[in-house]
């Protein structure tokens, strides 16, 4: 009786939970909504972990006696995984945004590994499709881990370069052929065959090494330009893995949840791959990020140089002005003065938008967030097709920071790495300015046309140290008018 | 009576074929200026793993067992605690002009409207 009330209750949960996050995760379609569609998701989480504590009505003879040690496991796994990560999410800069997401998405893949690993060392399993699910689902959530782990230290500078050897994809390919064959064993041991050289649970142990390394091992020679696809990649990786694990603990919540996220993950990559004009086969297997050396002779004309209070006044006095902010401003921490000055030119009434390329910053919408945190209102923030006809009528396009996402040679230039890849068209407005630190090249190390055009003009210096002279310059205007 | 869920072939394909299709619609419809809290929203979602943690932990009868149940609920419950802790955080970051009248310039509600009038 009690155990069908408990399945009773857990089903019911599960429901809501499951519906809560659907219509959570629809509430994001707007910015207005998107807070409480994630506070209704909360919800529906903080149900399905309640709940799940009737699990202990319907458990297994085997684990009644160390049910007491488990409550004690369970709760402190809770409040030690829930509190630290709590702590530090709600602490971590937004410039850290994306190492914080590759951590998320690895603890899942973890946690889906640790649940096939749990299922597989007690031969719970039963039949070669539970099991063949089972192993899927912990081959992917153990990538998913140990590549996120590599993507983190990648985005957090602790590895700073690609890695990269000789014959590295044949590595990388003896590694998963390494891990399918091992599951192969670990099937044909669950349906009963004899001599298979080793006990089940080191083929086990060895199965999750292998699935491991090959995490490790795919995501080393990625270049750090690529890390949103690869971030987009395991997120979708760890729904996967995830909603597989559901399946096997018959547990449709996660299946649905799981699903819904590798789905939302994938369409992610797709959209990334696309605004970099790239195949996914083509940012895992290829080494993008290396330099390219473009021919010098190849862009004619000079760079010209600016002084950053002459260029504030021009748009000071202009009617419009396109911003096109890049990581380079977060990473000056510059985003704060940007908006001063903003709202100074507002007040002139010019007339000022932001715009935003795809791939701004190291995750997708990353630069929207860090616009966001310096308080700037999201109706002023444009996405690339949105707004890339309006630089052609605009007097002033402000590039800060960025660099690839302008470059004109996209549209033009066959030879170039970056040729088909969708930019902002900054280079057609009547008046172009480059932030700039100095004159060397972009994080991919390309060339940029822009800076030699005869409507582009370079304005050298630190992203916060040129805007607190353009924000002194306009100020200047103002007293000097009074 | 009962209410265990028992969940074989063709039913589960159903099951993933259309919560994929939800999400895929669902995440279509977000706009590209809260990909990174959608991501991490995302991220949350899939923290729901933390029952499955949970679920194997209270089945746990070894040592290893119950270890590797421990380490699937302290990832888990990160996953979702953090993931839910930082989407919380940046959605509260956006906001309109409207909602700051020093610098509102007209009624802007949405972006495609604004958009169609300015151009």
């Amino acid at each position: 009786m009690l155990t069908q009330i408990s399945q009773l209750v857990i089903g019911l949960a599960d429901l809501c939970a499951a519906f809560l996050f659907m219509y959570g995760l629809k509430q994001m379609s707007s910015p207005a909504t998107a807070p409480r569609g994630i506070k209704i998701a909360g919800v529906g989480m903080v149900a399905a972990v309640a709940a799940s504590f009737l699990y202990l009505f319907t458990v297994e003879a085997a684990a009644r006696p160390h049910m007491l040690v488990n409550i004690g496991l369970a709760v402190a796994a809770l409040a030690i995984g829930g509190a630290g990560a709590w702590f530090v999410g709600r602490k971590v800069p937004m410039t850290a945004m994306p190492q914080m997401v590759a951590i998320y998405n690895g603890l899942g893949g973890g946690a889906a590994g640790s649940i096939a690993a749990v299922e597989l060392f007690g031969a719970r399993t039963h039949g070669a499709t539970q099991l063949a699910v089972t192993l899927l689902g912990g081959c992917i959530g153990a990538v998913s881990m140990s590549g996120s782990v590599i993507a983190w230290a990648k985005l957090d500078g602790v590895i700073k370069k690609p890695m990269r050897f000789k014959g590295q994809q044949f590595v990388n390919a003896a590694a998963m052929i390494a891990s399918i064959a091992v599951a192969g064993v670990i099937i044909a041991s669950g349906l009963g065959v004899g001599g298979l050289l080793l006990p089940t649970a080191t083929w086990i142990w060895l199965y999750f090494a292998c699935a491991l390394l090959f995490g490790i091992l795919m995501t080393l020679p990625i270049g750090g330009a690529d890390m949103p696809v690869v971030i987009s990649i395991y997120n979708a990786f760890t729904g996967l893995a995830v909603g597989l694990e559901g399946f096997v603990l018959q547990n449709p919540a996660l299946m649905i949840a799981g699903m819904v996220v590798g789905a939302a993950g994938l369409l992610l990559t797709l959209l990334m791959a696309k605004a970099m004009n790239r195949s996914i086969a083509n940012v895992l297997f290829t080494n993008f990020g290396t330099p390219v050396k473009t021919k010098p002779g190849a862009i004619k004309g000079t760079e010209r140089p600016v002084d950053a209070s002459d260029a504030a006044i021009k748009m000071r006095y202009a009617t419009s002005v396109i911003i096109v902010p890049g990581y380079g401003l977060a990473a000056a921490h510059a985003q704060q003065k940007l908006y001063e000055f903003v709202k100074l030119l507002l007040a002139a009434k010019v007339s000022v938008k932001f715009a935003i390329h795809p791939v701004a910053g190291r995750m997708p919408g990353q630069m929207d967030v860090l616009l966001a945190e310096a308080g700037v209102p999201y109706d002023m923030i444009f996405q690339l097709d949105d707004i890339n006809d309006d630089f052609a009528t605009t007097d002033v396009a402000l590039v800060i920071g960025a660099n690839d996402v302008v470059n004109p040679a996209a549209r033009t230039d066959k030879s170039s790495p970056i040729f088909g890849m969708p930019i902002l068209n900054a280079d057609k407005a009547h008046q172009v300015y480059v932030v700039k630190r100095g004159q060397g090249k972009g994080y991919s190390g390309i060339v940029n046309a822009l800076f030699y055009s005869p409507n582009c003009e370079m304005v050298y210096g630190d992203a916060q140290a040129v805007l607190i002279k353009m924000i002194e310059a306009v100020r200047g205007l103002g007293a000097a008018a009074a | 009576m009962t209410f265990a869920i028992d969940m074989t072939g063709f039913v589960a394909l159903y099951v993933f074929m259309l919560a994929a299709f939800a999400g895929w619609v669902i995440i279509g419809n977000v706009p590209a200026i809260l990909h990174t809290p959608l991501m991490s929203g995302s991220n949350f979602v899939h923290g729901i793993v933390v029952v499955g943690g949970l679920f194997t932990l209270f089945n746990a009868s070894t040592p290893l067992e119950q270890g590797i149940g421990f380490f699937a609920v302290l990832l888990g419950a990160g996953n979702a605690a953090g993931g839910y802790a930082v989407t919380d955080r940046m959605l509260g970051m956006f906001k309109t002009s409207d909602a700051k009248p020093e610098h509102a310039h007209g009624h802007h509600h949405g972006r495609v409207h604004h958009l169609k009038k300015k151009s």
